[in-house]
């Protein structure tokens, strides 16, 4: 088998990565076509709909999402901190960056949570509104639920991963595939901001 | 992971960091200019497609691996979205033009 293998030369490893990264990496590709499925969903109904409700106005909904866009780039920097100590071999510091990362992920959380309790009260759910849209609730709450889901999902791993690591449970490509799925949804939100937030916004 | 990239590390992901508000900060500026629909949504996907190339390039080390993961990921993702786009978009702005105005 040995000789197979050194013999064949390049089609040993012909990615020359860690199994887990290319698992989360095919994971990170279907999933990016389930949200893109989402958004083409999401963009068809807005564009083509005469009297798509704007209710986002810039205070609180459009500040709110700005702030919540810069907890997720911040947490994905803190994440790249934490790959980068775990790779060199530092335990403590790369569950501190993690744990900085999970903070910005739970801001996230919370900011999304005021936001939502903020529409239901105006009366939007995913089958009725006050404007008489109900493809604008359902649109919404679904693609918003399932990021949101995908935040939530990462805080656990990220949680699971921070204490094992820190405890000397995990190697550091643990770390660094974590990162990766952490880096996705932070990715998905740049496309679902644009195209939920700013595309409704309320006109000064 | 490369010597190089980690030695050069820390300012460079805080430099994509610097680099992905800006566009953000140029997306929420965008969304308060009176621009037609269309327009909007050019400009708009096409900040966020620079923006998440950054993320992947970097964030997520794809420019630091092996050529070979990049070309087995990238392009049946490319071609699903071009794919749900041909599909849907022509007949979506079709719906936008027959508006009664």
């Amino acid at each position: 088998m040995a000789d197979v293998t050194t013999g064949w030369g390049g089609g040993a490893a012909p990615y020359a990565v860690n199994s887990k990264k290319l698992g989360m990496w095919l994971f990170v590709i279907s999933d990016a076509l389930t949200f893109s499925a989402l958004l083409v969903a999401y963009s068809y109904v807005r564009m083509s709909n005469p009297n798509w409700p704007m209710p986002f106005e810039m205070d609180p909904a459009i500040i709110g999402a700005t702030i919540m866009t810069f907890c997720l780039l911040s947490s994905s920097v803190t994440m790249v901190m934490a790959v980068s100590a775990a790779h060199r071999g530092l335990r403590a510091t790369a569950a501190k960056w993690i744990l900085a990362t999970m903070a910005g992920g739970l801001a996230f959380v919370v900011l999304h949570t005021r936001e939502w309790l903020h529409l239901i009260h105006e009366g939007v759910t995913p089958f009725q509104n006050p404007w008489g849209v109900p493809l604008f609730g359902a649109t919404f709450f679904t693609l918003t639920g399932l990021h949101m889901t995908h935040v939530i999902c990462g805080v656990v791993y990220l949680s699971v991963i921070a204490f094992g690591f820190g405890r000397g449970k995990f190697q550091s490509i643990d770390v660094e595939v974590s990162g990766l799925y952490w880096h996705f949804v932070d990715l998905v939100w740049m496309f679902i901001f644009p195209l939920v937030y700013l595309m409704s916004n309320k006109m000064p | 992971m490369s010597e190089n990239a980690e030695h050069h590390g820390s300012r460079l992901y805080l430099y994509v960091w610097f680099w992905l508000l800006a566009l953000t900060g140029v997306e929420v500026f965008l969304a308060y200019e009176h621009l037609p629909l269309k327009t909007m949504l050019v400009l708009l996907m096409s900040l966020s497609m620079v923006k998440a190339a950054l993320i992947i390039a970097y964030f997520m080390h794809l420019r630091f691996e092996k050529r070979s993961l990049t070309l087995t990921l990238m392009p049946p993702l490319v071609i699903c979205i071009i794919l749900l786009l041909l599909f849907f978009f022509p007949d979506s702005l079709r719906l936008l033009e027959l508006r009664p105005s």
